[in-house]
């Protein structure tokens, strides 16, 4: 008798319908976020597929998927010197935060650049080969080593291991791009100046 | 009988300034005393290189061969010596390889083999004598024809010699003094793709080479028509010609095959029929030379690799005049950047143009959206759209938005009314998606090789582990086969055996001698002591050594009075270790 009373009461009857409707909506939503769970693997490759894959390690993480790892739980998405303000940016708009500048500590962004071995001052230890991490060099012990540079990502970490130091990281070349007549100010395309030999 | 024409979207109609240069016959340009032969065209991939430094070559010689089906191969121009292969820029400053000859004036000719008999041949016999001449788009875009030819169900055929760009007059020249072996090219390509009927298209601008076609077309079959075109710039551009002419459309991001369609320019067939019928491969080309800045304007046969500064020379060029230098015509042209680069398969056309003939166009204003480039774009794309992207860097929307199908005509930045270079922005925003795409197949290279590599280490690591883990179960199994099988217990074992070893040795020493120590040794020992003892008294030794020496004796001498000791085995003696044999006699 008094819970059909309790019901009658227009305030009471008004809350406990909220109340149902709640309850109801609440363990339908709870039960489709457990359902229909995204797969953490499938936000860790879209994170990495992002992020530059140098392997340089200069996050602080080894490697690039490690690194696209400790994104999904919660990392700061401006350690990646090589991918730079563009893989920030990107990185920003796929977990729907705020771009951040480039954290210092972890590097500055620079030009895409390839290792070279100067093969007549290397001794085959081997040493930058087994720090390679995409397997980019080629040579045995004591016989000279050699970067593929189609497969270089410029990490740098081949450097450090050197003994005797015969590694450099060449800046990778731009060629010139082709340029369309307009020549005007205002173009994207910038032209050098033409040069042609004054007739004989 | 004339065929239907349909209509394309959009369109100029720009002065023609095709007069400055149609009026003189095509002249041959000298041959320049060096020659720079790029091994890539503008499409396809590079050749590979068979001759080397010092060689000496003649005209018409295979001097780089195609790698794959991308690939044309390479002639020399002229005869020489090949005196360099090395990378040098082009016209519009691009880097390409080239091989080097330094001709020798004399121009002898390599033996060339012509294919009278070729009705006989079989399509991939024909686009293999394609190939091997070298033969590119003419028209400028420099794509292989043999690649372009592998396409199969066409039914049309078009004979592109529309020719829209303003100034440019080297396909209108072909047609007037060439009509013959541009036909047979024709006849060649038909062969080739089985078309059902053969069109080619002229803009009604070139009464003379239309006069020139058609009265050669006479000799031709029904399946060969003229469709004369009106003037109307980009007619020319490939979909849009055959929009003129089909009225169909090729669908987006696919090819004019697919929908039985295939456009070769008139200079392409005049270059086949020359391949397959005299079988002088692809060594020179028509060019016109003109604008303002060049006196002696007209169209030249110009061998490939000729630089373009020689060429200038020899036409009259006043650097003074020239505002602009240009490679092609008024609208698509190119900025020339070195003028010592050389010429092409694909240079149809240097403008050098004054002041007046190309002004600077005024400063980009803001868009206003007035539309004028939407109305104009024969794509039927909205470029003041694609222009807001191109700015802001948004490739997605790009894509969308149809920037691929973008064909660079220029018709947007020539009716701009804010005079914003739309065409600079659409270029540098496809090279941007490029970059963008090469970058992530590089970054997923990597990745995948660094993962290759992470797992090539895991496995190491667990074949290692593996191997140890079976070692020991083999260990526990039969512990006697194993040699570390107790690692532990060999150790141990030796210090348990050294210990019993020393017990015994302790405790046996009193009880059971020595066998080998004999009743003579012991007599010698305390003879020994003996001595030692009375010259340790003579000396006035230390009282500790000589109650020493006492024990010894009196050791010594209850030893002896033991009969336990063997007196036999005199054998024995002579082999002892601990006795000088010496010490028996």
């Amino acid at each position: 008798m008094s819970a059909v009373f309790l019901f009658e009461q227009d305030g009471l009857r008004a809350l406990l319908t909220f109340l149902l409707v709640g309850a109801t909506f609440g363990s339908l939503l709870g039960f489709a976020a457990v359902r229909f769970a995204s797969d953490d693997s499938s936000l860790v490759d879209t994170i990495n597929a992002v992020l530059p894959q140098t392997q340089c390690g200069q996050c602080g993480y080894p490697g690039c998927r490690p690194y696209a790892e400790a994104i999904s739980l919660g990392e700061a998405i401006n350690k990646c010197p090589p991918g730079g303000e563009e893989t920030i940016v990107e990185l920003a708009q796929l977990l729907g935060t705020e771009p951040l500048p480039l954290d210092p500590d972890h590097g500055t962004e620079t030009p895409a650049k390839v290792a070279f071995i100067r093969e007549a001052e290397c001794i085959g230890c081997t040493k930058c080969i087994q720090a390679c991490p995409v397997d980019a060099i080629l040579g045995a012990a004591k016989q000279m080593h050699t970067v593929i540079a189609s497969e270089c990502t410029g990490c740098d970490l081949c450097i450090e291991p050197c003994p005797v130091d015969c590694i450099d990281l060449l800046e990778i070349s731009s060629t010139p791009t082709s340029a369309m007549h307009s020549g005007q100010d205002d173009s994207p395309i910038r032209v050098t100046t033409t040069r042609v030999k004054a007739p004989l | 009988m004339s065929i239907q024409l349909f209509d394309f979207h959009g369109g100029i109609c720009p002065p023609e300034h095709k007069a400055d240069s149609n009026a003189e016959p095509i002249r041959a340009a000298p041959i320049p005393q060096q020659l720079v032969i790029p091994l890539s065209q503008r499409q396809g991939s590079a050749a590979r290189v068979i001759v080397r430094l010092g060689q000496a070559v003649r005209t018409g010689e295979t001097i780089a061969e195609p790698v794959d089906e991308l690939g044309v191969a390479v002639h020399a121009s002229s005869s020489g010596v090949i005196t360099a292969i090395d990378h040098r820029v082009t016209l519009t400053g691009e880097v390409a390889e080239c091989i080097i000859i330094d001709t020798d004036g004399i121009d002898r000719w390599h033996a060339m083999t012509p294919h009278p008999t070729w009705r006989e041949y079989s399509p991939i016999q024909l686009i293999d004598l394609i190939q091997s001449a070298g033969i590119v788009g003419m028209g400028g875009a420099g794509f292989p024809t043999a690649h372009k030819l592998s396409a199969s169900h066409i039914d049309t055929l078009i004979i592109n010699g529309a020719e829209c760009e303003p100034y440019i007059t080297a396909d209108d020249l072909t047609m007037r003094e060439r009509a013959e072996r541009v036909l047979l090219g024709a006849e060649i390509l038909q062969q080739i793709t089985a078309a059902r009927r053969v069109l080619i298209a002229i803009e009604d601008n070139k009464a003379e080479a239309i006069e020139q076609i058609s009265s050669a077309l006479v000799a031709r079959g029904e399946q060969y028509q003229l469709a004369t075109v009106p003037t109307r710039y980009p007619s020319g551009g490939e979909k849009q010609l055959i929009q003129l002419l089909t009225g169909e459309q090729v669908p987006q991001g696919g090819l004019p095959a697919d929908i039985g369609v295939i456009c070769h320019n008139i200079g392409t067939c005049a270059a086949i029929a020359d391949a397959i019928a005299t079988g002088v491969p692809l060594i020179s080309r028509i060019t016109t030379f003109t604008g303002g800045a060049i006196s002696q304007r007209g169209n030249l046969e110009v061998r490939i690799g000729t630089p373009l500064s020689h060429l200038l020379n020899w036409t009259g060029f006043d650097q003074d005049q020239c505002h602009k230098l240009l490679a092609g015509g008024s609208i698509m042209g190119k900025l020339i950047i070195d003028g010592d680069a050389p010429v092409t398969k694909t240079t149809h056309c240097i403008l050098a143009a004054t002041h007046t003939e190309l002004p600077d166009p005024a400063p980009a204003s803001p868009c206003i959206r007035c539309g004028l480039c939407a109305e104009a774009c024969p794509a039927k794309l909205l470029p003041q759209q694609l222009y807001w992207y191109s700015r802001s860097r948004q490739f997605e929307p790009l894509a969308k938005y149809g920037l691929t199908d973008c064909i660079e005509c220029g018709v947007c930045t020539y009716v701009c009314p804010s005079s914003i270079p739309l065409v600079d922005y659409f270029v540098t925003a496809k090279t941007e998606i490029k970059t963008k795409q090469d970058e992530q197949q590089r970054a997923e290279h990597a990745r995948e090789r660094f993962e290759s590599r992470q797992a090539r280490l895991a496995r190491d690591a667990n074949e290692k582990e593996a191997a140890r883990a079976a070692r020991k179960a083999q260990a526990t199994a039969n512990p006697e086969q194993s040699r570390f099988a107790d690692q532990l217990d060999p150790v141990q074992a030796a210090i348990e055996r050294a210990k019993t070893k020393k017990k015994q040795l302790l405790m046996a020493q009193p009880e059971t001698p020595d066998p080998s120590v004999t009743r003579l040794e012991l007599t010698s020992q305390l003879e020994v002591m003996s001595q030692r003892l009375s010259d340790a008294k003579l000396n006035n030794a230390d009282q500790k050594i000589l109650t020493a020496l006492e024990a010894s004796i009196a050791l010594i001498q209850s030893q002896l009075s033991d009969d336990r000791i063997d007196e036999s085995k005199p054998s024995d003696l002579a082999e002892s270790k601990h006795i000088n044999p010496a010490g028996d006699i």
